[in-house]
Protein backbone atom coordinates (compact mmCIF):
# COMPACT_ATOMS: atom_id res chain seq x y z
CA UNK A 1 0.00 0.00 0.00
CA UNK A 2 2.18 3.18 -1.31
CA UNK A 3 0.17 5.61 -0.44
CA UNK A 4 0.10 4.69 3.37
CA UNK A 5 3.60 4.16 3.56
CA UNK A 6 4.58 7.76 2.37
CA UNK A 7 2.05 9.13 4.51
CA UNK A 8 2.98 7.27 7.55
CA UNK A 9 6.89 8.47 7.01
CA UNK A 10 5.66 11.68 7.56
CA UNK A 11 4.39 11.24 10.82
CA UNK A 12 6.64 11.30 13.54
CA UNK A 13 3.89 10.77 15.93
CA UNK A 14 3.54 7.19 14.42
CA UNK A 15 4.16 4.69 17.13
CA UNK A 16 6.79 2.49 16.27
CA UNK A 17 5.75 -1.04 15.16
CA UNK A 18 7.68 -3.54 17.29
CA UNK A 19 8.34 -6.86 15.87
CA UNK A 20 5.66 -8.33 17.54
CA UNK A 21 3.08 -5.91 15.86
CA UNK A 22 2.01 -3.71 18.77
CA UNK A 23 2.12 -0.16 19.04
CA UNK A 24 4.90 1.47 20.71
CA UNK A 25 5.62 4.98 21.97
CA UNK A 26 9.31 5.62 20.97
CA UNK A 27 10.94 7.97 23.51
CA UNK A 28 14.10 9.89 22.92
CA UNK A 29 15.80 10.56 26.49
CA UNK A 30 18.04 13.32 26.57
CA UNK A 31 20.42 13.43 30.13
CA UNK A 32 24.06 14.30 30.62
CA UNK A 33 24.55 11.94 33.72
CA UNK A 34 25.02 7.91 33.12
CA UNK A 35 23.63 7.01 36.14
CA UNK A 36 20.50 8.95 35.30
CA UNK A 37 20.18 7.40 31.71
CA UNK A 38 20.25 3.91 32.73
CA UNK A 39 17.90 4.41 34.87
CA UNK A 40 15.48 6.13 32.32
CA UNK A 41 16.15 3.85 30.05
CA UNK A 42 15.42 1.33 31.85
CA UNK A 43 12.21 2.83 33.28
CA UNK A 44 10.83 3.71 29.70
CA UNK A 45 12.06 -0.71 28.36
CA UNK A 46 10.02 -1.83 31.71
CA UNK A 47 7.13 0.28 30.29
CA UNK A 48 7.17 -1.15 26.78
CA UNK A 49 8.51 1.72 25.12
CA UNK A 50 11.06 1.94 23.17
CA UNK A 51 13.86 4.24 23.88
CA UNK A 52 17.11 6.38 22.59
CA UNK A 53 18.96 8.05 25.11
CA UNK A 54 21.30 10.51 24.08
CA UNK A 55 23.98 12.37 26.54
CA UNK A 56 23.34 16.14 24.94
CA UNK A 57 20.68 18.41 23.56
CA UNK A 58 23.23 18.65 20.47
CA UNK A 59 23.19 14.95 19.93
CA UNK A 60 19.07 15.43 20.64
CA UNK A 61 18.69 17.37 17.61
CA UNK A 62 21.33 15.23 15.72
CA UNK A 63 19.17 12.42 16.03
CA UNK A 64 16.10 14.05 14.92
CA UNK A 65 17.93 15.57 12.20
CA UNK A 66 17.43 19.09 13.04
CA UNK A 67 20.76 19.89 13.68
CA UNK A 68 20.65 22.24 10.42
CA UNK A 69 22.74 19.23 8.42
CA UNK A 70 19.35 18.33 6.96
CA UNK A 71 19.73 15.77 4.26
CA UNK A 72 16.03 16.49 2.50
CA UNK A 73 13.85 19.63 2.49
CA UNK A 74 10.95 17.17 2.68
CA UNK A 75 11.81 15.74 5.92
CA UNK A 76 11.77 12.28 5.31
CA UNK A 77 13.33 11.00 8.14
CA UNK A 78 13.06 7.52 9.51
CA UNK A 79 13.42 8.69 12.82
CA UNK A 80 9.76 8.53 14.64
CA UNK A 81 9.80 9.92 18.33
CA UNK A 82 6.76 10.20 19.61
CA UNK A 83 8.11 11.94 23.47
CA UNK A 84 11.30 13.33 24.27
CA UNK A 85 12.23 13.37 27.88
CA UNK A 86 15.08 15.90 28.60
CA UNK A 87 16.72 16.57 31.93
CA UNK A 88 17.04 20.40 32.16
CA UNK A 89 20.93 20.67 33.48
CA UNK A 90 22.80 19.96 31.47
CA UNK A 91 26.21 21.60 30.36
CA UNK A 92 25.75 23.62 27.02
CA UNK A 93 22.02 22.98 25.72
CA UNK A 94 20.15 23.11 28.49
CA UNK A 95 17.23 21.33 28.66
CA UNK A 96 15.34 24.50 28.50
CA UNK A 97 17.57 25.51 24.87
CA UNK A 98 16.62 22.02 23.42
CA UNK A 99 12.86 22.42 24.35
CA UNK A 100 12.96 26.16 22.53
CA UNK A 101 14.70 25.07 19.47
CA UNK A 102 12.16 21.73 19.35
CA UNK A 103 9.57 24.61 19.95
CA UNK A 104 10.78 26.66 17.24
CA UNK A 105 10.56 24.32 14.75
CA UNK A 106 7.66 25.09 11.49
CA UNK A 107 7.68 21.34 10.95
CA UNK A 108 5.53 18.38 12.67
CA UNK A 109 8.80 17.91 14.92
CA UNK A 110 7.12 20.82 16.88
CA UNK A 111 4.16 18.89 17.89
CA UNK A 112 6.38 16.17 19.72
CA UNK A 113 5.46 16.61 23.35
CA UNK A 114 8.78 17.37 25.28
CA UNK A 115 8.93 16.68 29.32
CA UNK A 116 11.75 18.16 31.32
CA UNK A 117 12.90 16.59 34.74
CA UNK A 118 14.82 18.12 36.83
CA UNK A 119 15.70 17.62 40.88
CA UNK A 120 15.39 21.09 41.54
CA UNK A 121 11.98 21.79 42.25
CA UNK A 122 12.11 25.44 41.19
CA UNK A 123 9.05 27.40 40.75
CA UNK A 124 9.93 29.89 38.13
CA UNK A 125 11.86 26.88 36.21
CA UNK A 126 8.79 24.61 35.77
CA UNK A 127 7.02 28.49 34.92
CA UNK A 128 9.72 28.94 32.42
CA UNK A 129 8.87 25.29 30.76
CA UNK A 130 5.76 25.45 30.49
CA UNK A 131 5.14 28.76 28.95
CA UNK A 132 7.91 27.66 26.30
CA UNK A 133 5.39 24.74 25.52
CA UNK A 134 6.56 21.72 27.69
CA UNK A 135 4.45 18.68 28.29
CA UNK A 136 5.18 18.30 31.99
CA UNK A 137 8.16 19.09 34.71
CA UNK A 138 9.14 16.00 36.30
CA UNK A 139 11.04 16.10 39.54
CA UNK A 140 13.75 13.88 39.56
CA UNK A 141 14.08 10.75 40.47
CA UNK A 142 11.59 10.57 37.64
CA UNK A 143 9.55 7.07 39.05
CA UNK A 144 7.71 4.31 37.33
CA UNK A 145 4.37 6.27 38.35
CA UNK A 146 5.37 9.17 35.88
CA UNK A 147 6.26 7.11 33.22
CA UNK A 148 3.01 5.36 33.46
CA UNK A 149 0.72 8.66 33.55
CA UNK A 150 3.38 10.21 30.53
CA UNK A 151 2.64 7.29 28.35
CA UNK A 152 -0.90 6.72 29.50
CA UNK A 153 -1.27 10.62 27.92
CA UNK A 154 0.41 10.28 24.78
CA UNK A 155 -1.24 7.45 24.06
CA UNK A 156 -4.80 8.92 24.37
CA UNK A 157 -3.45 11.85 22.35
CA UNK A 158 -2.77 9.13 19.57
CA UNK A 159 -6.08 7.80 19.69
CA UNK A 160 -7.94 10.95 20.31
CA UNK A 161 -6.33 12.34 17.27
CA UNK A 162 -6.47 9.50 15.00
CA UNK A 163 -10.32 9.08 15.17
CA UNK A 164 -10.57 12.90 15.00
CA UNK A 165 -8.46 12.74 12.16
CA UNK A 166 -10.41 9.26 10.21
CA UNK A 167 -14.14 10.65 10.82
CA UNK A 168 -13.49 14.26 8.99
CA UNK A 169 -13.94 13.24 5.32
CA UNK A 170 -15.17 16.68 4.81
CA UNK A 171 -12.06 18.03 4.90
CA UNK A 172 -10.18 15.20 3.22
CA UNK A 173 -6.77 17.00 3.64
CA UNK A 174 -7.07 17.04 7.48
CA UNK A 175 -7.63 12.62 7.14
CA UNK A 176 -4.39 11.20 8.05
CA UNK A 177 -4.09 7.51 8.78
CA UNK A 178 -3.82 6.77 12.74
CA UNK A 179 -1.53 4.29 14.05
CA UNK A 180 -3.76 3.28 16.41
CA UNK A 181 -7.39 2.61 15.20
CA UNK A 182 -8.54 2.67 11.34
CA UNK A 183 -11.91 2.98 10.84
CA UNK A 184 -11.46 4.68 7.69
CA UNK A 185 -11.03 2.94 4.25
CA UNK A 186 -7.50 1.96 3.41
CA UNK A 187 -8.89 3.27 -0.14
CA UNK A 188 -9.17 6.40 1.24
CA UNK A 189 -5.64 7.03 2.55
CA UNK A 190 -4.24 5.62 -1.44
CA UNK A 191 -6.52 8.26 -2.36
CA UNK A 192 -4.89 11.11 -0.96
CA UNK A 193 -1.61 12.09 -2.95
CA UNK A 194 1.95 12.37 -1.52
CA UNK A 195 2.19 16.24 -1.48
CA UNK A 196 -0.74 16.63 0.84
CA UNK A 197 0.76 17.43 4.19
CA UNK A 198 -0.66 15.93 6.91
CA UNK A 199 -1.85 18.32 9.28
CA UNK A 200 0.32 18.44 12.61
CA UNK A 201 -1.24 17.14 16.00
CA UNK A 202 -3.48 20.20 17.50
CA UNK A 203 -2.03 21.61 20.14
CA UNK A 204 -5.39 21.38 21.99
CA UNK A 205 -5.44 17.90 22.36
CA UNK A 206 -1.35 17.47 23.66
CA UNK A 207 -2.02 20.56 25.53
CA UNK A 208 -3.03 19.81 28.63
CA UNK A 209 -0.16 21.38 31.11
CA UNK A 210 0.85 19.80 33.89
CA UNK A 211 2.64 21.55 37.07
CA UNK A 212 4.04 19.97 39.48
CA UNK A 213 3.27 22.43 42.16
CA UNK B 1 24.91 -20.78 56.33
CA UNK B 2 21.56 -22.33 54.24
CA UNK B 3 19.76 -20.11 52.01
CA UNK B 4 16.94 -19.24 54.53
CA UNK B 5 19.49 -17.46 56.69
CA UNK B 6 21.21 -15.88 54.10
CA UNK B 7 18.02 -14.34 52.73
CA UNK B 8 17.16 -13.19 56.50
CA UNK B 9 20.47 -11.73 56.94
CA UNK B 10 20.03 -10.03 53.75
CA UNK B 11 17.26 -8.43 54.71
CA UNK B 12 17.88 -6.99 58.05
CA UNK B 13 21.07 -5.55 56.17
CA UNK B 14 18.70 -4.14 53.84
CA UNK B 15 16.29 -3.28 56.74
CA UNK B 16 18.98 -1.84 58.66
CA UNK B 17 20.66 0.26 55.61
CA UNK B 18 16.85 2.02 55.38
CA UNK B 19 17.07 2.68 58.88
CA UNK B 20 20.28 4.33 59.28
CA UNK B 21 19.20 6.19 55.99
CA UNK B 22 22.41 5.21 53.83
CA UNK B 23 19.60 4.26 51.44
CA UNK B 24 15.88 5.62 50.79
CA UNK B 25 12.96 4.73 48.91
CA UNK B 26 14.34 5.03 45.37
CA UNK B 27 16.81 2.09 46.02
CA UNK B 28 13.51 0.17 46.21
CA UNK B 29 12.38 1.91 42.93
CA UNK B 30 15.51 0.39 41.10
CA UNK B 31 14.75 -2.70 42.80
CA UNK B 32 11.60 -3.10 41.22
CA UNK B 33 12.99 -2.36 37.61
CA UNK B 34 14.91 -5.64 37.94
CA UNK B 35 13.44 -8.56 36.59
CA UNK B 36 14.47 -11.59 34.17
CA UNK B 37 15.36 -9.28 31.20
CA UNK B 38 17.45 -7.09 32.92
CA UNK B 39 18.39 -9.38 36.28
CA UNK B 40 21.65 -7.33 37.05
CA UNK B 41 20.09 -4.09 36.47
CA UNK B 42 20.55 -2.82 40.42
CA UNK B 43 24.17 -4.05 40.35
CA UNK B 44 25.15 -2.30 37.40
CA UNK B 45 23.78 1.08 38.11
CA UNK B 46 25.81 1.06 41.78
CA UNK B 47 28.75 0.08 39.52
CA UNK B 48 28.28 3.40 37.79
CA UNK B 49 27.34 4.94 40.66
CA UNK B 50 30.55 4.14 42.36
CA UNK B 51 32.46 5.22 39.07
CA UNK B 52 30.71 8.62 38.89
CA UNK B 53 31.41 9.04 43.44
CA UNK B 54 35.16 8.79 42.49
CA UNK B 55 35.39 10.72 39.38
CA UNK B 56 33.43 13.63 40.75
CA UNK B 57 35.11 13.42 44.72
CA UNK B 58 38.18 13.67 42.44
CA UNK B 59 37.08 16.62 40.77
CA UNK B 60 35.80 18.65 43.93
CA UNK B 61 38.90 17.72 45.60
CA UNK B 62 41.00 19.61 42.45
CA UNK B 63 38.69 22.17 42.44
CA UNK B 64 39.02 23.05 46.34
CA UNK B 65 42.95 22.86 45.99
CA UNK B 66 42.87 25.42 43.49
CA UNK B 67 44.15 29.65 44.40
CA UNK B 68 41.44 30.93 44.61
CA UNK B 69 38.75 28.22 44.47
CA UNK B 70 36.26 28.63 41.77
CA UNK B 71 33.44 27.77 44.09
CA UNK B 72 30.98 27.83 40.68
CA UNK B 73 33.17 25.03 39.74
CA UNK B 74 32.86 22.84 43.12
CA UNK B 75 29.37 23.09 43.55
CA UNK B 76 28.38 21.83 39.58
CA UNK B 77 30.89 18.53 40.58
CA UNK B 78 28.35 18.77 43.86
CA UNK B 79 24.82 19.26 41.88
CA UNK B 80 25.84 16.39 39.66
CA UNK B 81 26.75 14.62 42.13
CA UNK B 82 23.66 15.02 44.35
CA UNK B 83 21.70 14.32 41.17
CA UNK B 84 23.37 10.78 40.60
CA UNK B 85 22.68 10.10 44.20
CA UNK B 86 19.44 10.98 44.70
CA UNK B 87 18.93 8.89 41.78
CA UNK B 88 20.16 5.70 42.98
CA UNK B 89 18.73 6.49 46.53
CA UNK B 90 22.11 7.14 48.64
CA UNK B 91 20.07 9.53 50.88
CA UNK B 92 22.88 10.20 53.41
CA UNK B 93 25.44 11.12 50.02
CA UNK B 94 22.41 13.39 48.89
CA UNK B 95 21.70 15.46 52.06
CA UNK B 96 25.67 15.94 52.67
CA UNK B 97 25.75 17.85 48.95
CA UNK B 98 22.56 19.53 50.10
CA UNK B 99 24.92 21.03 53.06
CA UNK B 100 27.67 21.12 50.68
CA UNK B 101 26.10 23.22 47.92
CA UNK B 102 25.02 26.14 50.80
CA UNK B 103 28.63 25.98 51.86
CA UNK B 104 29.37 26.91 47.86
CA UNK B 105 26.93 29.50 47.55
CA UNK B 106 28.06 31.24 50.25
CA UNK B 107 31.88 30.47 49.34
CA UNK B 108 32.52 29.40 52.90
CA UNK B 109 35.87 27.20 51.81
CA UNK B 110 36.28 25.74 55.50
CA UNK B 111 32.79 24.41 55.11
CA UNK B 112 33.06 23.42 51.58
CA UNK B 113 36.37 21.31 52.85
CA UNK B 114 34.22 19.84 55.88
CA UNK B 115 31.76 18.58 53.36
CA UNK B 116 33.98 17.04 51.11
CA UNK B 117 35.52 14.98 53.90
CA UNK B 118 31.76 13.89 55.18
CA UNK B 119 30.77 12.87 51.71
CA UNK B 120 34.03 10.72 51.08
CA UNK B 121 33.06 9.05 54.39
CA UNK B 122 29.84 8.75 53.30
CA UNK B 123 30.83 7.13 50.14
CA UNK B 124 33.10 4.92 52.00
CA UNK B 125 30.28 3.54 54.50
CA UNK B 126 28.17 3.16 51.85
CA UNK B 127 30.04 1.55 49.29
CA UNK B 128 31.27 -1.12 51.82
CA UNK B 129 27.57 -1.38 52.52
CA UNK B 130 26.34 -2.21 49.48
CA UNK B 131 29.26 -4.80 48.77
CA UNK B 132 28.25 -6.68 51.63
CA UNK B 133 24.68 -6.39 50.08
CA UNK B 134 25.73 -7.65 46.94
CA UNK B 135 27.85 -10.52 48.36
CA UNK B 136 25.24 -12.04 50.25
CA UNK B 137 23.07 -11.41 47.21
CA UNK B 138 25.44 -13.48 44.93
CA UNK B 139 25.92 -16.11 48.13
CA UNK B 140 22.09 -16.97 47.76
CA UNK B 141 21.94 -17.30 43.71
CA UNK B 142 24.69 -19.51 44.22
CA UNK B 143 22.77 -21.53 46.76
CA UNK B 144 20.14 -21.32 44.30
CA UNK B 145 17.55 -19.15 46.35
CA UNK B 146 15.89 -16.11 45.47
CA UNK B 147 16.67 -12.41 46.45
CA UNK B 148 14.13 -10.58 48.63
CA UNK B 149 13.21 -7.43 47.91
CA UNK B 150 12.99 -4.21 50.57
CA UNK B 151 9.31 -3.94 51.61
Amino acid sequence: MAGGEVLRQNLPEKLEESPSGANELHVLAVDDSLVDRKVIERLLKISSCKVTVVESGTRALQYLGLDGDKKSSIGFDSVKVNLIMTDYSMPGMTGYDLLKKIKQESSVFREIPVVIMSSENILTRIDRCLEEGAEDFLLKPVKLSDVRRLKDFIMRGEVKEGEKRCCKRSRSEDCSPSSMTHPCDSSLLSSLSSSSVLSPLSPSTLSSKKSRL
Amino acid sequence: MDVLQLQRKLREHQAAMLREGFLDDQFSQLQKLQDESSPDFVIEVVKMFFDDSEKLLNNMTRALGQVPVDFKQVDAHVHQYKGSSASVGAARVKNVCATFRNFCETQNLEGCVRCLQQLQNEYSLLKNNLQYLFRLQEQIQAAGGSIPTIE
